[in-house]
């Protein structure tokens, strides 16, 4: 139960910090991305923040046997750069540019009642289906044993 | 909208840290949000309750910060239906088969120095930038 409200609370924070940030704001998020015209560098500030806590966050952790709430750490532990890894962040990115929602905003700006947003998600969530109808590899998820999937 | 905002940004992003943070240290998980989304919606995946409530937060966040009186951005978009479905539909498909997005990878994965997050990071930055200037400046949308 109180993973479950740690997992709650976070959600809640990221949120939060996504809205202060304005990184929820498509148009925000375009101008950081249109560097050859009026750029906007506010979202490297808020990808640094973020990094700031996060590292030494994960320094932590890595110092620690066990998480508070839990039995292990489940951190990802491949290291090859695949054509999937390359491939799957360059098609991310073309929809990234186009709207400027990243899948976390997306989710943020369905609070806000916008309905370019839910139908932004439902697209996301298809997006996601079809991944796995066409092209997930035959483990549920990322195994202890990355060999095995890396040329699925 | 090219108003640049370094504090509120910095302070978001602390924010979005100190998330991250306290679903690492608590529960010991990556607060990957395409990961957390597409796995809360696959039974098989496991651990839904965990990922649907740090859903819920992200979702309530919104109501419970006008509640409190905070004056939220306005949220539009410009981009027609097609583009709005089509972006979705790439960022969902991308988003797994490239197994993360900009907080799994540009937070958690660089904050953790991870090699393979850092090679995404960029390649996704750049992909968007180069969409974005050919949407802008090619085909002059």
């Amino acid at each position: 139960m109180t993973r479950i409200l740690a997992a709650l609370l976070a959600g809640l924070v990221f949120g939060v910090g996504l809205i202060v940030s304005q990184m929820v704001v498509p148009a925000k998020v375009l101008g950081f991305l249109d560097i050859f015209g009026a750029w906007d560098p506010s979202l490297a500030f808020v990808i640094g923040g973020a990094i700031l806590v996060a590292a030494p966050a994960f320094a932590l952790g890595r110092r620690m046997n066990a998480p508070v709430l839990a039995t292990a750490f489940e951190i990802p532990k491949r290291s090859d750069i695949d054509a999937r890894l390359l491939s799957g962040a360059a098609i991310f990115g073309i929809g990234w540019g186009l709207v400027g929602l990243c899948p976390g905003p997306a989710l943020t700006a369905l609070g806000f009642g916008s309905t370019p947003a839910l139908l932004f998600v439902a697209a996301m969530i298809a997006g996601m289906a079809i991944y796995h109808l066409m092209l997930a590899p035959r483990s549920p998820k990322a195994a202890p044993a990355p060999s095995q999937e890396a040329d699925a | 909208m090219d108003e640049f905002t370094p504090f509120s940004a910095l302070g978001g992003g602390l924010l979005i840290g100190l998330s991250a943070a306290v679903l690492l240290l608590a529960n010991g998980r990556i607060a990957g949000i395409s990961g957390i989304l597409d796995a809360a919606l696959r039974p098989k995946a496991g651990e839904f309750g965990w990922r649907a409530a740090f859903l819920v937060g992200l979702l309530a966040a919104a109501p419970l910060m006008e509640l409190v009186g905070y004056e939220l951005p306005a949220i539009t978009i410009d981009a027609t239906l097609p583009v709005i479905i089509g972006a979705g539909l790439l960022v969902g498909f991308g988003t797994r088969l490239g197994s993360g997005c900009t907080s799994g990878h540009g937070v958690c994965g660089i904050g953790r120095g991870s090699g393979r997050s850092i090679i995404a990071t960029v390649v996704f930055m750049a992909s968007a930038v180069a969409t974005l200037f050919l949407v802008r400046y090619i085909l002059g949308a």
